[in-house]
This record gives structure tokens, sequence and C-alpha cells, in this order.
């Protein structure tokens, strides 16, 4: 019996290749762990590692009067967010990141619903390629050509002086709040290059959405008597819903943390990112900017939850 | 969800989705004029006349090359990397199910989910706790933890649609798990990892944020670029500049394409 069974199993590998394979087959685990091992210690080191190491640091504060870290536990440094000044900065970032994810969606459904829905065979390449080479097409570059769009001298101001519409620009640049001097020194200007260049995620996830809409649904509702108004709102805009919230992740987290843009064009008056970015470093502030670094984790984890049970992560 | 044949679009979408990619590519087009243009002192539309005399003068600038030979430098190191990196997760992810799967996944996408602000930071100031002096190296450690994502993404979505019953054929006929490696999962992920490679190489290649918080004085192109939009010196140069990274960068996405266009899952939607 015993010569049997061993006949039926083949003989074992020989050399170290051999031996290593056998025991890949034998224990599953063991080869799920090499494989595992190296990017959850590179991941777990040096990202959590470090995310962790920042965050503690926001429960340490800093002295007014040497301006050195004091490394006791304190909640001194969360309560400075609230002082009007930064409270100021955060309501304006997310008021920023809320309007810029609207009219994100505002732009991108009529592509995404074209691209979906009437672009086929070579157009479907088309579109998609359309939306791509901007989505990873150089974010500097992008910015850049809005300051080169923007400038006083610039093809916008050209343009509406050809047209003679010069008094619309600065009717509305003398208006509060979204005005300014120029339109590449006022709100106006931060937000058309934030939603130039996150546009294209807001795009790619509702366009996959939307494919996924059954066209016999469509049908139906309009078999039952629906002007194509109804059958938006009631049919295609819910089951769009998914993606339109997977696409607003990107808008709403990706404007929340930016500190390049508002630095660039823009008033003077800061977001999150840049109070980030000054606290960290000419201020030597560390604590301060750690503790603003929480709030966009903060905001995304509300932001995530909810999207969640809106079931958007399918739609990514 | 897909039209009949017959089926017109409306004339008000077909304007709204054209005026929106018009919207999307006309800026990138811009810069393609402003680096032929004439004017050094402003960004004067139109451009008063066209030469080609700017290229010459960027070829010939060592600042430029140098920044260039970081990026590239850089972008190989974190592509090469993440490459390995990703593709074990993903082949751990998806071949077999365990405790904690999910959290993994979390783990490999955190990094790009996060604003990139956060990530530059916590290096930074995990840096200077280890006291890591700024180097190459220390741009290669971000870069390569948020590349990992794009690797991972295009891999997965190719382990899933190979069939495991392949693999389990090639151990039947004898093979050992290199050779199955080598000569069924290999073949068959190669096109994916490629894709996600040439990814990877873009993402990292046009990386910024994170990039000031870990390179201290050195000076990546993106970096060079962002000096010069806060304090424009040489216009013309940057135009060019702006120009050939433009160009450099379509072209992986362009191949990334071509090579997962096939499949369920095309590369680089999840950026």
């Amino acid at each position: 019996m015993a010569a049997a069974a061993h006949s039926a199993i083949l003989p074992r590998r020989g050399g170290i290749a051999g031996a290593l394979s056998d025991a890949f087959w034998r224990h599953p685990g063991f080869l799920l762990f090499l494989l595992l091992t190296p990017p959850v210690l590179w991941l777990g080191i040096i990202y959590l590692g470090s995310l962790f190491a920042l965050l503690a640091q926001s429960f340490f504060s800093i002295d007014e009067f040497s301006g050195l870290v004091q490394y006791e536990f304190t909640l001194k440094t969360y309560g400075e967010l609230f002082k009007a000044q930064n409270l100021d900065i955060i309501l304006r970032t997310v008021m920023m990141a809320a309007i810029v994810t609207l009219a994100a969606a505002a732009v991108a459904f009529p592509i995404a619903y074209f691209a979906a829905r009437y672009a086929r065979g070579k157009w479907k390449a088309f579109f998609y390629l359309a939306v791509m080479l901007p989505l990873w097409s150089s974010y500097l570059v992008k910015v850049y050509a809005w300051k080169l769009i923007l400038a006083k001298e610039g093809i916008l101001n050209w343009l509406l002086a050809k047209m003679h519409l010069t008094w619309l620009l600065e009717a509305w640049l003398s208006l509060p709040i979204v005005g300014g001097n120029s339109l590449s020194f006022s709100y106006t200007g931060t937000f058309l290059v934030f939603l130039y260049v996150w546009l294209p995620f807001m795009i790619l996830p509702l366009q996959a959405a939307l494919e996924r809409v059954p066209v016999n649904l469509v049908e139906a509702s309009s078999d039952l008597g629906a002007a194509p108004a109804q059958t938006f709102r009631n049919v295609i805009f819910p089951l769009a819903l998914p993606g339109l919230v997977a696409g607003s992740i990107f808008t709403f987290s990706l404007t929340l943390g930016d500190y390049i843009i508002p630095q660039i064009v823009g008033t003077s008056r800061r977001f999150i990112g840049q109070a980030v970015y000054i606290h960290q470093g000419t201020a030597g502030n560390i604590p301060l900017a750690a503790a603003f670094t929480v709030v966009p984790i903060v905001v995304m984890g509300f932001y995530l939850w909810g999207a969640k049970r809106l079931g958007a992560f399918n739609a990514m | 969800m897909r039209a009949d044949r017959n089926q017109r679009a409306p004339l008000a979408l077909k304007i709204a989705a054209t005026a929106g990619l018009l919207f999307l590519h006309l800026p990138i087009l811009l810069i393609f004029v402003y680096a032929f243009t004439t004017e050094d002192k402003s960004y004067a539309w139109p451009p008063p006349g066209f030469t080609t005399k700017w290229f010459a003068v960027t070829w010939n600038r060592p600042d430029v090359w140098q920044a260039l030979t970081l990026s590239v430098k850089v972008a190989s190191i974190s592509t090469a990397v993440a490459l390995v990196l990703g593709t074990l997760c993903a082949a751990a992810v998806s071949q077999t199910k365990f405790f904690g799967r999910e959290t993994i996944s979390l783990l490999v996408i955190l990094p790009i989910a996060l604003p990139g602000i956060i990530t530059g930071i916590a290096l930074r100031s995990a840096f200077s706790i280890a006291e890591i002096p700024f180097s190459t190296w220390t741009i290669v450690l971000g870069h390569a933890t948020f590349c990992v994502v794009v690797v991972y993404n295009n891999a997965v979505a190719r382990f899933r649609r190979t069939s495991a019953s392949l693999v389990e054929a090639s151990m039947d006929l004898g093979a050992d798990g290199f050779q199955t490696f080598r000569y069924v999962i290999l073949p068959n992920i190669g096109t994916a990892l490629l894709a996600g490679g040439m990814l990877a190489f873009a993402l990292s290649f046009d990386e910024v944020i994170v990039t000031t918080f870990t390179a201290g004085q050195q000076q990546t192109l993106p970096i060079w670029m962002l000096e010069e939009l806060v304090r424009p010196r040489q216009r013309p140069v940057t135009n060019v500049v702006a120009m050939v990274v433009v160009l450099v960068t379509f072209l992986p996405i362009l191949a990334a394409f071509y090579l997962t266009r096939d499949g369920d899952q095309i590369a680089g939607s999840g950026k």
C-alpha cells in the first residue's frame, strides 16, 4: 500500500528552485506571505509610518516665545484651528471645493452622456483619448496654460475686446468676492483653473456609470409616455448618481489639498494647502501644519462615508 | 447604455459636448503656439511674430538638462520599484482570499486618495525626524509610494481576466512554479505591466506636489517649471519646455491605451 501511495505522488523536485516551488504549492500561505511582505513593508513603514508621525505632531504645540516645538500632549493646536482667520481658510477651501465639484459635474455630464450613448467605434476611442490626454498631461503645464490665457495681455482679454464685451468682464470683476483686479488675481480665475484641471476626473467615472444604464429602461420610460426631461430626471440621473459621486470624490479631494493653483492664480487669501505649506516651511510651526492636514482627512472621511452609502465605489 | 444605430444625438447635447471637449483641449494647444512666439517679455496675444530660435536657446540650457536628467532618473527608478511592489501586491490580492485583503487594497490606494500635500509633508517630517538628508532617493521614496497604485490597478484587472485553469494546467503538465510564472503568467500580464509601468513613469515624471517636500535643493523638471510659474524669468524657455513636456507625456499614454484597449478595463482610467 505504501509503495502505491508513494508512486501516486510525484517525487520532490531537486535543487533550490524546485524545493521552493514545491514549498509554494504545499503551503500557499507561505507564497502569500512572500508576495505581500515587500509591498506591505514599503507602504506600511514609509507611508503609514510618516503619516502617523505627522499626525502625532499635531498633538504637540509650539512655544509662542521661543518658537520651539514642545513635545507634550495638548489639544491647543487643534484649538487654534478654530481661530477666526484659520476657520476662514477652512471654510473658503471647502466652499471652493464644493463649487468646483458642482461646476465640474455640469460640464462633464454632456461629454460623458454623449460618449456613453452616441459615440461608437472610432468615435468611442476618440472620446476616450480626448479625456485621457488632458487627464494625464502635466499638471503644471495646464496651470501654466491658464496663466497665459488669463494674463492681462492674454488671449481671453483680447477675445473679449474683439467681441466688444470688455464691459462685461469689468462688471464681473467689480462684483464682491468673485471679482478682483484682474482675472488672474480673483477667485473667478482660481475657480476656472481648478475646474479645468480636475474636469477629466469627473468625466471618466460618470461615463462608466452611464455606460451601465440599461438602454431598455430608457426606452420603457419613453414608451410609458415620459417626456425626455422626465426620463432624464427619473431614470437616467438616479442611475448615473453613483458615477457622479465617484467623480466628485476626486474633484473635491484634489481641490481641498491643492496649494499650487491658488498660489499662482488667485488672491492673496489662503487655502488649506497654502496654510499647511507656509506653517511647515517659513513659519516652522509643524504642529499647526499637521493639524491643518487633519482637516482634509476628516472632511474626506465624512465624504467617503456618504459616498459609500450612495454606492459610489462600484462606479469607480 | 447604447442608443440604436439610427438614433441621433440632440443638437443641444452635441453643442455642449463639443464645447466641453474644446474647453479641455484649447488651453493645451495654446502652449504650442506660445512656444514659437517672438515676444519674450509678456504673454501678449496674438503673438507679434513666429520664430524657432527658442528651441535652440532651450537646447543649450544646462539647468534644463540637469532637471530633465534628474526627472528621468527618478521616474525610472520609481517605476521599477512600483512595478515589483505593484505586481506582488496584485498577485496576492487577486489569486487568493485572505483576512485583511480589503485593507491591503485600501493601503495601496491611500497615497493617491489623500491629497498629495499630506503625503509630502508627512514624508518631509519623517525625513527630518529620522535625520535623512535630501537626495535622489528621498524623491524616489515618495514617488514609488504613489506609483504602486497605477501598476497595481492594471495588474489586478489583468489577473482577474486570466483564468486560473491555465496555471493549473501548467502545473499538471509538470512545470514548477517558476516555469509557470515565466511561460504562463508573465506573457499573460506582460502588456498590462508595460502599460502600468508607462503610466507610473508619466505620473512620476509630472509630479510636483510631493516632490517639493522631498527634493530639498534639487530640481526636477516640474520643480523647475514651478519656479518659473511663481517668478517668471525666462518665459520663452518655459514655453518650449512646457510644449516638450506635453509631447513627452502623450506618448506613454497613447502607448498604454493601445496596449490595453481590448481589455475590459483600460489603463489609466484611475489616475
